[in-house]
């Protein structure tokens, strides 16, 4: 059985695709602003396509794209008309439903006592315009971890609820990306509310929607979406397809969680071991990844005092720290902490695997550590050998 | 107690399971009863080591003179186990005080008479050996874990956030 | 296929915030090891109901939080025990509190000793150090529900005789009839009238009728692994074998991701296991 993602549905049908043009982009960004979302974006900021708040389609990097390679990210400009012509922002929108800090609580003294005054900022309406299809899978997955158990994130679902969801499909592909072994991409099959495919054709420059709610398909009706063309849908549909012939990196993902389970003592972790810096910044670009910690505060009185939590990473020395001791002191402990968890004992925590091969990992690691290469090393000079099927 | 009684009692010791009558009647004609008042030494550091015991009842606590440290003690055996290996090991003299804390009741297995035996009857002597070991190895693995100071921090690590 | 969680129907118990509860006494069991007595509070307006084995996130105002597993009896839920070493800034700024003080708890997480299924059974129960805390609430139980099993067999060991815990009560449960209480120390002195040797020696001392024993096994791991070795080759069965084990936690609820041990989160999916569930990874070095 295969427990990685697999969502089969085709979207592209004829009674459910629209056409828009940028003029209709522009009326979607005031549409959810008028209803009260706060509306984020790709856009160009310190040398990077970021996400972050943006107004209006001026903000899109228009013309931009960008380069990525293992321990390599630059932008550069293309001209052109695209809008969404680049892979992926370092950062992905976790930080949007899951912040990397947030205030979980304020405790006052009162007498003997103390009052607690939990935080919340589950009000929030974010539309996210621009979610490629491996991150909308990585929303997915969180979905999963914050909200599986008997305890959930309850910040993290308020915002979730509150988000509307504008995927855009790729219409290239990173030098690191491998969502076609992860059957998360590159286009969205799941989870959307509206899905585009960017078209540029000369100078015919216009977008394929397709609606996946109810809400969706009421905003693309009040933003003047027009019934798109077969030939429209057809151009969008290619530019799916060119790009998933582009896609060159793979993932084996054949038994790779027994794999990776049976094969914790193999040589090739003190051979990544060597190389990792245990920076943690795979963790932190990993759209998937959720750990955290908390640090308690007092004012100087004693009086006043508050806890917040913050992303950490198992790259962390103070990780695993016990107060009898340290369950993970060397770094290819916690190398394979992270890979296995990702790659093999997700799937058993949360019926699915935590990495959706948007390579983002591979991108950030200073010393170009390929996630990809380690599970090769791995699987090629595996101690033993899995069973068929 | 006849021969026939001791060997009947001394099956019981687990020293003994499983072991072939053959080898039992062997055992025994080496063996005799023994008792040790509370307070009295089995043997003392230093003495030829010209038996060993098999415990049956009471507690033994072996100790090693610590100089200034006094008298350490840093183990006690019981009933079901055996009591001391110096008689097969040169220069067959006993590295410990064994000091009753209760009234001990042992069986006391002449090294000199079993050695014999050992020597004339080689699978007498390998199945000697082998139970012997088993009761080395135990020994050690317990002294392991008791070096291994498992309920110490492994860091010294007060101050840290726990 | 990836079913997206139906997320509006989600609602969860508010596990974050730790609910006020008052220190009633503090008692020092050894040099740096104390028990917090302490009022339960009420959750959701009910009382606070635990099982054998479970933990609460101990919170000190203002300093943090310490995953500590309760040692009071379960029968008698408006008092609450914590044996807590000290050890570090949380656990020293609880040390100093008095009656009446304030602390914060959020729980009871995690999972329970098999009280249940040790009904009609022998219960070996092996503890080294301060692991006899988490196994204290399974002692009252059986005492309580005495008739409904077999032998109780106690054995417990610690660092050195004045490390050991909860003396009175080892005393009075070696009382209780068809109870066997042995206790061991790692270092004695002449003093010392008690077994010297680690906790796996004791096994040579109680005959165990292996195939109805259920054993519950809490110390440091090394303790663990010398002991659960020990309870198979004298034929007890891994599948009637439980141990508690502890991790980093910060959440207590399978969020922070701190306690992972292979796939397991100690905190949800554990403290107490059935030993295979774990095997395989306490074998393997720095999971």
């Amino acid at each position: 059985m295969n427990l990685f993602l697999v969502n089969p549905k085709s979207d592209f049908t004829m009674d459910n695709s629209f056409r828009i043009d940028q003029e209709n982009l522009q009326h979607l960004f005031t549409t959810l602003q008028k209803r009260g979302y706060e509306t984020v974006g790709p856009t160009l900021a310190d040398e990077a396509i970021v996400y972050d708040t943006i107004a209006s389609v001026e903000d899109l990097p228009v013309g931009w794209t960008d380069e990525v390679g293992p321990g390599k990210y630059r932008v550069a400009n293309g001209g052109g008309l695209s809008s969404f012509g680049y892979t992926l922002s370092p950062q992905s929108w976790k930080r949007f439903l899951y912040p990397p800090t947030r205030k979980l609580f304020s405790a006052k003294k009162n007498g003997k006592s103390f009052e607690l005054t939990q935080e919340n900022d589950g009000e929030k309406k974010h539309a996210f315009i621009g979610v490629r299809p491996c991150e909308l899978s990585a929303i997915l997955i969180q979905d999963r971890v914050f909200s599986s158990g008997e305890y959930h994130d309850d910040n993290y679902l308020a915002l979730r609820r509150n988000a509307f969801i504008v995927a855009v499909n790729c219409s290239q592909a990173g030098d690191n990306c491998f969502c076609v072994s992860m059957k998360t991409g590159p286009a969205a099959k799941d989870g959307y509310d509206i899905a585009l495919t960017e078209v540029v054709d000369g100078d015919n420059h216009y977008y394929v929607a397709a609606s996946g709610t109810e809400k969706g398909r009421e905003i693309l009706t009040e933003i003047g979406a027009a019934t798109a063309s077969g030939n429209e849908i057809a151009e969008a549909e290619n530019v799916v397809r060119r790009t998933t012939a582009e896609i060159g990196k793979s993932l084996d993902t054949r038994g790779l969680p027994k794999l990776l389970a049976e094969n914790l003592e193999h040589a090739r972790w003190d051979d990544v071991a060597k190389r990792c810096l245990t920076c943690g910044n795979c963790t932190m670009v990993c759209p998937t990844c959720f750990c955290s910690t908390v640090e308690d505060t007092t004012d100087l009185s004693g009086q006043t005092a508050g806890r917040s939590r913050r992303w950490d990473s198992c790259f962390t020395m103070d990780f695993a720290k016990v107060s009898g001791g340290n369950f993970r002191t060397s770094a290819k402990s916690r190398y394979r902490q992270w890979l296995t968890h990702k790659l093999s004992s997700w799937v058993e925590q949360f019926g699915i695997s935590g990495c959706v091969g948007c390579g983002r990992c591979i991108t950030w690691c200073p010393v170009g550590i390929d996630l990809t290469a380690e599970v090769k090393a791995i699987r090629g000079t595996k101690v033993k050998q899995e069973k068929g099927g | 107690m006849k021969p026939h009684d001791l060997s009947e009692s001394l099956l019981k010791h687990p020293f003994l399971s499983n072991m072939n009558e053959e080898f039992v009647k062997t055992l025994t004609s080496c063996a005799s009863n023994i008792v040790f008042d509370e307070g009295n030494y089995l043997f003392r550091e230093g003495e030829d080591a010209k038996t060993f015991f098999l415990l049956r009842s009471g507690r033994v606590a072996l100790e090693v003179g610590g100089g200034e440290r006094g008298q350490i003690r840093v183990q006690t055996i019981g009933a079901g186990e055996v009591l001391g290996w110096s008689w097969l090991i040169s220069p067959y003299r006993w590295h410990f005080d064994a000091y009753a804390l209760e009234q001990v009741h042992a069986f006391a297995i002449d090294a000199s008479c079993l050695i014999k035996k050992c020597e004339t009857d080689c699978h007498f002597g390998y199945e000697m050996l082998r139970r012997f070991s088993e009761v080395l190895e135990r020994r050690l693995e317990a002294t392991r874990l008791q070096l291994l100071d498992v309920y110490g921090s492994a860091m010294g690590d007060r101050g840290e956030n726990y | 296929m990836l079913e997206t969680p139906v997320l509006d129907e989600i609602k969860s118990p508010n596990s974050m915030a730790p609910l006020p509860a008052t220190i009633r006494r503090i008692i020092w069991e050894t040099d740096d090891t104390y028990t917090l007595l302490i009022d339960a509070p009420r959750l959701d307006g009910k009382e606070f109901p635990f099982r054998p084995g479970q933990f609460n996130m101990v919170y000190a105002f203002g300093i943090g939080e310490s995953a500590i597993s309760i040692s009071s009896d379960p029968s008698k839920s408006n008092l609450l025990a914590h044996t807590i070493h000290r050890v570090g800034t949380v656990t020293s700024a609880l040390s100093k509190l008095k009656r009446g003080d304030m602390i914060g708890l959020r729980g009871p997480f995690g999972t329970a000793w098999p009280i249940e299924e040790a009904v009609g059974k022998d219960v070996c129960i092996a503890a080294g150090g301060i692991g006899l805390a988490p196994l204290r609430p399974v002692i009252y139980t059986l005492i309580r529900r005495r008739s409904e099993f077999g032998r109780i067999i106690i054995l417990y060991g610690a660092r050195s005789p004045l490390d050991l815990l909860y003396r009175v009560e080892l005393e009075q449960w070696s009382k209780v009839p068809n109870t066997e209480v042995i206790t061991t120390v790692d270092r004695g002195d002449s003093s010392w009238k008690g077994h010297i040797g680690v906790v796996t020696g004791l096994f040579s001392y109680v005959k165990l009728d292996t195939p109805s024993t259920i054993a519950m096994v809490c110390g440091p791991e090394v303790m663990m692994k010398y002991t659960f070795e020990e309870l198979e080759r004298r034929g007890v069965s891994q599948e009637h074998i439980f141990i508690s084990m502890e991790r980093n936690m910060k959440c207590g609820v399978g969020l922070c991701g701190h306690c992972q041990f292979g796939p397991k989160f100690i905190c949800k999916d554990g403290p107490v296991f059935r030993l295979p569930q774990i095997r395989h990874l306490i074998e393997k070095k720095e999971i």
